[in-house]
């Protein structure tokens, strides 16, 4: 075997882009990198020429033109009478609600399937295996419309809640009653539940047009100062527990610090609950949540969850069984076991792969147009594409907008799982 | 991946955009078939028989037109369209004509560039709910449930209605008119709004369309026509005239049973240019001079056409209305032939 000891000295020439390993990998890259431009260049070039053809220009003037249709379920002010950017963002705002709502009753069910399914209990075991299998092997869309069509044909009707004269002079009762001592009503038309009201308001303030309700705000502050005294208390106990070996009684005190802030504000504020009365064609009053909302909830729920349980099960399977032995050796109960010392670590594992399927639930959110959930895709990408005929520039926007969001959702839990990743030094 | 992905599609739409600019009467000719948009299934005006061929009042145009370019009334490849895939699917050139109850509006005429050829049927937009609801009227709508398709100018109707007269409304959007009847059927919604010919079209398949009624009020102007694309005014003048033609054979009273025989010479000169036997109207237009002769042959004349489809002996039951000739009081009414 030869070592070349000097490197040979021999001016640059042209041929070593080719010939010398040095270059090479250099050659390669440009030639790729100018390869891919000119194909980029090529497209743009041909989309540009082609819309002059067509005699289409490329602007976004009409996001700020009237929108002149109307969407059912707005978080944000909207009329018909707002501008299509408006109506874009009540989608944006349906979308982020769908995938928090999504992500968050997920993770719940999938972390306890994740478990369940690893039950020493046969049957228990089993159920879970046909969930996941079940759940995670049948297209997404099915489950969406199998949610709707359950949602719509097996509930009654607002009019059938409906008692007329006729009926208390006979006797007879309506069709269908309200649940929940008179405070759900459950329809085909959506799920009414009571609304929670303030009768001495604290008003509210607008930033770019969203009306943000003081009154919310002053609740999150109560919780936030009664989750601090709490744990001031319980940081107290464990010093004097220290110093003295004696831990004082605290569970009244902490359930007064619990407690007290939240419940005296809403006292003070005048809380109660709207519930919703049959009036009209529709009941009014309450919250209406509506059942595409519900059935696109649900299936996204429950087939995410599909997944998010089998990662749970890989995560607590790559911990060692010595964990759980020397665990039980120091005379740690199973379920303390699972919650001290396997899922802490299991998490390191879990949440790279949860990223991505907290991605997939909200692209999947998109599937709402097949149960006319507005959202981002039924307002901007639907609607507004259609009354303003402007395709390329709303499938763009709503790419970037999806994109954004996904760069978002992830980067926050790089955060998170930077936090409980393992420290090495 | 996702980089690849987006440019491939970019690259599909250009493609299909490029083919956009040819003329179209050389493509059909060349292809030996005409491609033609219609409802994906409104019984009366575009939805496949038993047998699978498509009938109806809107697919009569696609006929007449197939009949006076290619000769064949049969060579005709249905493109079944939803409200929202409708124009895409004309502006990049997948289909030579639309021909789907679509309203000329002025920004789908001169934004969306394109060209509507005229007005085979002057609907409007009207409601329609159960019986048993206890409804007579539009303005007692307050706080309903509608069922609407979205990607039409109904939307946008249906908005103002309710604004002009001071009143609330939960849409339910849909895609369909499938859907639209299902979700009304299921009790997902109140009302269902629509062009009124298009709610009796879909009250005659229902199993008890006597417990439903179309509430009288109609709340908008809809002229619904055939539409081509702008660029190419050559192909938009044959479907232009071959609609004309269909509606002037009514006015002169030439049918499918009587136009071979009319086609040997009339003493009217009007029907003689109309349908070659006098001058030569045909090569004007690219086509040969037996061309109307064709289509009516194929369809039957608008009022023919009208009575087999949606007619009053038909389930669907349309009077003529605003669409009888302007001599019986309507609005059809053709330049002349000349």
């Amino acid at each position: 075997m030869t070592v070349v000891t000097d490197a040979p000295k021999d001016a640059f020439r042209p041929s070593m882009l080719i010939y010398d390993t040095r270059y090479r990998s250099m050659t390669i890259q440009i030639v790729v990198l100018l390869l891919f431009m000119a194909g980029a260049a090529w497209l743009v070039d041909n989309i540009v020429k082609n819309l002059q053809t067509l005699g289409k220009d490329f602007s976004f003037a009409f996001l700020w033109y009237r929108a002149g249709y109307d969407i059912n379920q707005t978080l944000i002010p909207y009329t018909n009478d707002s501008t299509h950017g408006r109506a874009m963002f009540v989608g944006l705002v349906n979308t982020i609600l769908v995938s928090v709502m999504g992500c968050v009753s997920a993770t719940i069910i999938g972390v306890f399937v994740g478990i369940l399914r690893l039950s020493r209990n046969w049957l228990v075991g089993r159920i879970m295996t046909v969930y996941v299998e079940t759940f995670r092997n049948v297209p997404l869309l099915l489950w969406i419309l199998v949610a709707l069509a359950v949602f719509t044909e097996i509930t009654p009707a607002p009019n059938q809640f409906r008692v007329t004269e006729q009926m208390i002079a006979e006797g007879t009762e309506p069709e269908a009653t309200m649940s929940f001592f008179d405070s759900i009503a459950i329809t085909n038309r959506g799920t009414y539940v009571p609304a929670p009201e303030v009768s001495r308001s604290l008003g509210s303030f607008t930033i770019l047009d969203v009306p943000i309700s003081l009154n919310v705000l002053a609740f999150l502050v109560a919780v936030a100062i009664a989750v601090f005294g709490y744990r001031a208390i319980k940081a107290h106990a464990s010093r004097v527990q220290e110093a003295t070996g004696v831990r004082p009684v605290t569970w009244w005190k902490s359930l007064l610090m619990l407690l007290v802030p939240p419940v005296g504000l809403l006292v003070a504020m005048g809380f109660h609950l709207s519930y919703p009365e049959l009036a009209g064609f529709n009941f009014k009053g309450g919250i209406n949540v509506s059942n595409a909302l519900m059935s696109l909830w649900l299936a996204l729920t429950l087939y995410t969850a599909a997944f998010i349980a089998e990662i749970v099960r890989a995560g607590i399977m790559a911990i060692s069984k010595g964990q759980t032995e020397a665990a039980f050796a120091l005379g740690l109960r199973p379920g303390r076991t699972m919650n001290l010392i396997i899922l802490p670590q299991a998490l390191r594992v879990i949440i790279p792969p949860l990223i991505s399927q907290y991605l997939n639930l909200m692209k999947n959110s998109s599937l709402a147009i097949a149960v006319s959930y507005m959202d981002l895709r039924g307002t901007l990408g639907g609607i507004t594409l259609n009354q303003t005929g402007r395709e390329l520039e709303c499938i763009l926007l709503m790419m970037l907008i999806y994109l954004a969001l996904s760069l978002l959702i992830s980067s926050a839990m790089n955060v998170y799982n930077n936090a409980v990743k393992l420290k090495e030094r | 991946m996702k980089k690849s992905a987006f440019l491939g599609t970019l690259a599909a739409t250009t493609v299909l955009a490029g083919f956009a600019s040819a003329a179209t009467l050389d493509d059909v000719k060349a292809r030996g078939e005409l491609i033609c948009g219609v409802n994906t299934g409104l019984v009366g005006f575009a939805a496949p028989d038993a047998n699978g061929n498509w009938q109806g009042f809107d697919v009569a145009v696609c006929k007449a037109v197939a009949a006076a370019v290619l000769g064949d009334a049969s060579k005709v490849k249905y493109v079944p369209t939803t409200g929202e895939t409708r124009f895409t699917a004309l502006a990049s050139g997948e289909i030579d004509l639309l021909s789907r109850n679509t309203t000329w509006t002025f920004s789908r005429d001169t934004d969306l560039k394109f060209t509507f050829v005229g007005v085979n049927y002057y609907d409007g937009q009207g409601f329609m709910v159960r019986k048993d609801l206890g409804v007579s009227s539009a303005k007692e709508l307050d706080g309903a449930t509608v069922c609407i398709q979205t990607g039409t100018t109904t939307e946008l109707n249906l908005a103002d209605f309710f604004k002009v007269n001071n009143m609330t409304y939960q849409p339910v959007p849909i895609n369909t008119n499938a859907e639209g009847e299902q979700q009304y059927l299921a009790g997902a919604c109140d009302a269902y709004t629509t062009d009124a010919s298009g709610l009796a079209a879909t009250r005659a398949v229902f199993a008890d369309p006597e417990n439903h009624i179309i509430l009288p009020e109609i709340i908008s102007k809809e002229p619904l026509g055939p539409l081509v694309r702008h660029g190419d005014d050559q192909w938009a003048d044959i479907v232009r005239w071959t609609l004309n033609a269909l509606i002037a054979a009514e006015e002169y009273g030439v049918t499918s049973a009587n136009v071979e025989e009319l086609s040997k010479g009339t003493n009217n000169p009007e029907i003689n240019r109309m349908l070659g036997t006098e001058g030569d109207l045909g090569t004007m237009i690219g086509l040969d001079k037996d061309w109307a002769k064709r289509a009516i042959a194929a369809t039957g004349n608008y009022g023919e056409v009208f009575a087999a489809s949606i007619g009053e002996s038909t389930p669907i039951g349309l009077a003529r209305g605003l669409n009888a000739q302007w001599t019986q009081g309507g609005l059809l009414y053709t330049p002349p032939f000349r």
